[in-house]
């Protein structure tokens, strides 16, 4: 078998859309994608600025055993339980790095690393000790299968039919993440810039940090059976760190996150049809392959526009 | 109308860092108006200071007080610029966006920028000659013009105090001089502007107070009281305690003998 299959055009790009089953069906895992892409965008924007893309991926490795606990002793996968379990276990997360950090002389780094590696793998070691269950498959929750999306239980009210359960509430998450950015943008802006004057005019800097973990524990948790732990954490960073090659301002490349998200989702559905892997996975890999010509042409402090300045 | 408070009043300080004392017993009273410099010797706590009274360090003994107020809320009326390595300057803003957070404290939880807040950051633009960058990303500036962009965001917070540290570190001449020109006509405005300076030798022109600082307070008051040999060799001379009785010692030789009533 070659290492990669060759290119045919109509077999990639119309063969998924060919008929009315084949394109409901990729809708939804478009769909999906997309508003996973979104969600993270937003929340991960606000991450990275921070200086806490690290911070993003140790917490989203670090709710994998709160997640599991969340699943054994509630038994289903539904985002309630799961949420909570999330942010018990990112809380637990934070608290240990902090306190290992500031009372013992292990610098925050290898804190950071310690910890998550620890949660990680008891959340590994729990997950797979109940294999036998069905539900609760490590590598789905690990990699996610966004293929699997359509497969989710359809909602019904009063008798109409209303669609994926999965994509509504990953829908519903990202209009809390989206509203709740849009309402709170200069707070967020101003307490990830200037923390001092954010202080002296009276925003509450603690409670925006906080509400800005739990809304990454969110949209983590929300887009787990979609893209999974390790891969989310390329949601949160690529958006915006792309986006900043060509903007200078955090408003567009808060915008910019949303075409990109389209573009992501879409090459990597079809990147996925044509070398046949995990689509999430080759999201991941569009997102990079975006990334290189923006790090290398960008305007906005690019390889080469840096090198025509000098 | 003047308050009946001081803007700024510092009762007994004493703030540590893990239990290494940075101030010690410090008792400050800034009267309304005034154009304070605060002068020490490297570690003398003239950062902490201002931190403390901005509310970022929290004291082991002893208040701060803003115009009668605590400093939780009192720091709304102070208008702070901040040392430039505490800035991210990689952080995507403008030097509108910038000049507009002014102005964020003003509009309270759900306000919206309004067309005279975008007019005033304009006009604070204006002031300190930075309009033509308002669009630049304020990772690219001169350290001049930044510190520039920081004094006209202060000003669009109309604040009754300004804290400032260090606000001419890496600055060029022409830009310590637009500087100066400006804290001197809002010190007209009947603003209270306390800042760190470094440079002893511009000291006297630029301050018409002056808070000689190393760990205690050596000394406050205007400057003609305060800037004299006596009092900055205090100040100075607690960590240069060794090179005085050098100088002692070498008095004895004439030679130095000669340089010395030069001097």
């Amino acid at each position: 078998m070659p290492l990669i299959p060759t290119f045919d055009f109509y077999q990639i790009f119309l063969q998924p859309w060919s008929t009315p089953q084949l394109v409901s069906w990729n809708l939804q895992i478009i769909i999906m994608g997309i508003l996973v892409c979104w969600t993270c965008g937003l929340v991960g924007s606000f991450i990275v600025v921070r200086r806490m893309a690290l911070m993003g991926d140790a917490i989203s490795h670090g709710i994998l055993p709160g997640l599991a606990l969340a699943f054994i002793i509630s038994g289903s996968l539904g985002i309630g339980a799961m949420f909570i379990g999330a942010c018990l276990a990112g809380l637990a997360c934070n608290f240990c790095i902090e306190w290992l950090h500031s009372n013992t002389k292990i610098r925050e780094d290898a804190a950071m690393g310690l910890v998550f590696t620890s949660f990680f793998a008891l959340g590994v070691t729990l997950i797979s000790g109940h294999t036998g269950n069905i539900d609760l498959d490590p590598s789905c929750i690990l990699y996610g299968e966004i293929g699997l999306v359509p497969l989710a239980e359809k909602v019904e009210m009063s008798g109409i039919f209303l669609g994926n359960r999965a994509i509504w509430v990953m829908g519903v998450v990202f209009m809390c993440i989206g509203t709740g950015t849009f309402i709170f943008y200069r707070q967020l802006l101003v307490s990830s810039f200037d923390i001092t004057l954010a202080k002296s005019i009276g925003i509450p800097v603690k409670a925006v940090h906080i509400c800005l973990m739990l809304a990454l524990a969110l949209a983590t948790v929300a887009s787990l059976e979609a893209v999974g732990v390790i891969l989310v954490v390329a949601m949160f960073v690529f958006p915006s760190v792309t986006a900043s090659f060509f903007f200078n301002r955090l408003l567009y490349v808060l915008l910019f996150s949303f075409p990109l998200g389209v573009l992501y989702t879409l090459g990597g559905f079809h990147l996925a049809h044509w070398l046949d892997c995990s689509i999430a996975g080759a999201i991941a890999v569009t997102a990079t392959l975006l990334f290189i010509p923006a790090c290398l042409l960008g305007p906005k402090g690019g390889v080469c526009s840096r090198f025509i300045k000098s | 109308m003047k308050s009946p408070f001081y803007p700024i009043e510092v009762h007994d300080l004493t703030v540590s860092y893990q239990r290494k004392p940075v101030l010690y017993g410090v008792d400050l009273e800034i009267e309304e108006g005034s154009l304070v410099g605060v002068i020490g010797p490297n570690g003398a706590g003239k950062s902490t200071l201002i931190k403390t009274i901005m509310n970022m360090v929290s004291p082991n003994g002893g208040f701060v007080k803003i115009f009668g107020k605590n400093p939780k809320a009192g720091t709304k009326h102070i208008g702070y610029i901040p040392q430039k390595e505490s800035v991210d300057w990689d952080f995507p803003v403008t030097v509108m966006d910038v000049v507009l957070m002014g102005r964020y404290g003003r509009l309270g939880w759900f306000g919206r920028i309004s067309k005279d807040d975008r007019r005033m950051a304009h006009e604070c633009l204006e002031k300190v000659d930075m309009l033509p960058y308002a669009n630049r990303q304020i990772g690219n500036l001169s350290g001049g013009q930044q510190q520039r962009v920081f004094l006209a965001r202060a000003l669009a917070q109309e604040s009754s105090i300004y804290l400032m540290d260090e606000p001419f570190a890496g600055v060029d001449a022409v830009s310590e001089k637009a500087i100066v020109s400006i804290l001197k006509s809002m010190q007209q405005d009947g603003k209270t502007l306390v800042i760190v300076h470094h440079d002893l030798a511009t000291a006297k022109e630029y301050f018409d107070h002056l808070l000689l600082l190393n760990m205690r307070k050596i000394a406050y008051g205007p400057i003609q009281k305060v800037f004299t040999q006596d009092l900055l060799q205090k100040t100075y001379g607690g960590r240069l305690t060794i090179f005085s009785e050098m100088a002692s010692q070498a008095a004895r030789q004439p030679e130095i003998e000669m340089e010395k009533s030069i001097s």
